[in-house]
């Protein structure tokens, strides 16, 4: 396959970024997106053309959640339920155009690139987004009972991998869908009901307070997660905040 | 309960309340007003106008009317103006995802229903309420009443006022397809069972209330 990119180029973050344009040629139709971007980056260096263009990943295996491109106008591009890791070629055709961004919202600032700094996460993480356990000996496994449709929905809720996707492909740059699978991931296990109240309340003060949009509900964001996270989720954490603040 | 308000889930909360409420108004405004064009003189829409008119209750509830739409515009602006600063820069390629059509335009369509809203309200509530002798008087049964049925079938005579409140309705329309079982979602209720009969109604009630509202302006201005 012979494809041209068009890249978001960004030297650091407060240079002004541009589009560039790149071709590359003989690309494999099994080779995943970001082995295509190895590909390019290797002829950038081989051919003296240019800086090799910087893009986030680790596990390449869809579940560690470091990548992240937005690729022709869609979050982890064209595939449904995947990361741009586990993207493949194939879902494109020869003589492709393919714009690659990286996210774009405030709270997730450029840092090279098509490489966003995702601390606003980490910052709501701290702000409740765990359970509090004292040490000790390990308890039984099977000490606590919980139902079988509790556990399935809370590890649904699990499944995220905070990659930022829901950010990315809202309209508003809500969160919502992130903080939700946090709070109904642990609203759901006897185990997170201890601090329920106050981590609703801490993780959505966080998440106002950094600086994402509003959910208004356009789904989008359920849509494009890899993890296939339901808003039903967000309807959860709307329950439990109104639980804390109100009731 | 403190400091809910300050929060953005606490705003959306208000933001859907208020929009329920305004939904629950638009069916009261739409029943009156039917009966403009399913009876053959303004009487009982006159009749119907003075009492919403004069009774205390609905007097009351008026303050809390426009106080439901004060908050509704109020959050929705300070909630609008947070989404456009968390993302100053903007995509090259625009998302074109699988998402609810009528979700993308809740801005758009809001500011049609805002600009119809002044328009209407100057049209009929202001001038009838404020600007003295803007109504003539109608005698039924021996009591006085304003004959507006008479003003709004005048009104609705002119080509360029009907165009433009089926115009403005469309958008009400739109804004309610959304909005309705958006409420819901934002009150915390969704449900894998009872989430589509949301929607469903919300679409059979905003086509219905939409269709009803034009078919008044189109209804005067062929056939009365």
């Amino acid at each position: 396959m012979d494809l041209t990119l068009k890249i978001w180029r960004q030297a650091n973050a407060t240079a002004k970024g541009k589009f560039e344009t790149y071709t590359v040629k003989n690309i494999s139709p099994d080779s995943s997106f970001l082995e295509m971007l190895d590909i390019l980056n290797q002829q950038l260096i081989e051919d003296n053309i240019a800086t090799p263009v910087c893009f986030d990943h680790d596990c390449r295996e869809g579940i560690c959640g470091m990548c992240g491109l937005y690729i022709n106008g869609r979050a982890h591009g064209p595939d449904k339920g995947v990361t741009t890791c586990q993207l493949h070629m194939r879902k494109f055709k020869d003589g492709d155009t393919i714009v690659i961004e990286p996210w774009r919202a405030k709270p997730f600032p450029i840092i090279k690139d098509l490489v966003v700094d995702r601390t606003a996460f980490d910052k709501i993480i701290a702000a409740g987004g765990y359970v509090s356990v004292n040490t000790g000996g390990i308890p039984d496994a099977n000490a606590i009972p919980i139902s079988k449709k509790d556990a399935d929905t809370a590890m649904d809720a699990a499944a995220c991998i905070g990659c930022g996707a829901c950010v990315a492909s809202c309209k508003n740059a809500s969160a919502m869908l992130f903080v939700a699978a946090k709070v109904s991931q642990f609203a759901h296990l006897p185990q997170g009901k201890v601090e329920a109240k106050e981590r609703v309340k801490n993780m959505v003060s966080k998440m106002d307070e950094v600086g994402f949009g509003n959910c208004t509900n356009t789904g989008a964001c359920e849509a494009e997660c890899p993890k296939e996270i339901s808003i039903l989720h967000i309807a959860k954490l709307n329950r439990e905040f109104f639980a804390a603040k109100i009731c | 309960m403190s400091n809910v308000f300050t929060f953005s889930i606490g705003k959306k909360l208000v933001m859907a309340l208020m929009g329920l409420f305004l939904c629950a108004f638009l069916v009261v405004h739409l029943g009156i007003n039917l009966a403009l064009i399913f009876s053959s003189t303004t009487e009982a829409f006159n009749k119907a106008a003075h009492f919403m008119g004069t009774n205390p209750v609905v007097k009351a509830m008026e303050i809390g009317l426009f106080g439901g739409i004060f908050l509704h515009i109020l959050y929705a602006a300070i909630l609008t103006l947070k989404n456009w600063i968390a993302r100053p820069v903007g995509y090259k390629i625009g998302n074109n995802q699988q998402t609810s059509f009528f979700s993308k335009y809740m801005v758009h369509t809001a500011v049609i229903v805002a600009i119809f809203l002044v328009l209407h309200l100057f049209d009929f509530y202001v001038k009838a309420k404020f600007q003295h002798g803007f109504v003539n008087d109608v005698v039924y049964d021996g009591k006085t009443y304003h004959d507006l049925g008479t003003l709004v079938l005048e009104r609705f005579k002119i080509g360029w006022v009907v165009v433009v409140y089926v115009i403005a309705l469309l958008g009400l329309g739109f804004h309610l397809i959304h909005g309705f079982q958006s409420a819901f979602q934002t009150m915390g209720l969704n449900h894998p069972v009872y989430t589509p009969i949301i929607k469903a109604v919300g679409y059979i009630y905003s086509v219905a209330v939409t269709l009803g509202f034009i078919a008044i302006p189109v209804a005067v201005y062929f056939f009365k």
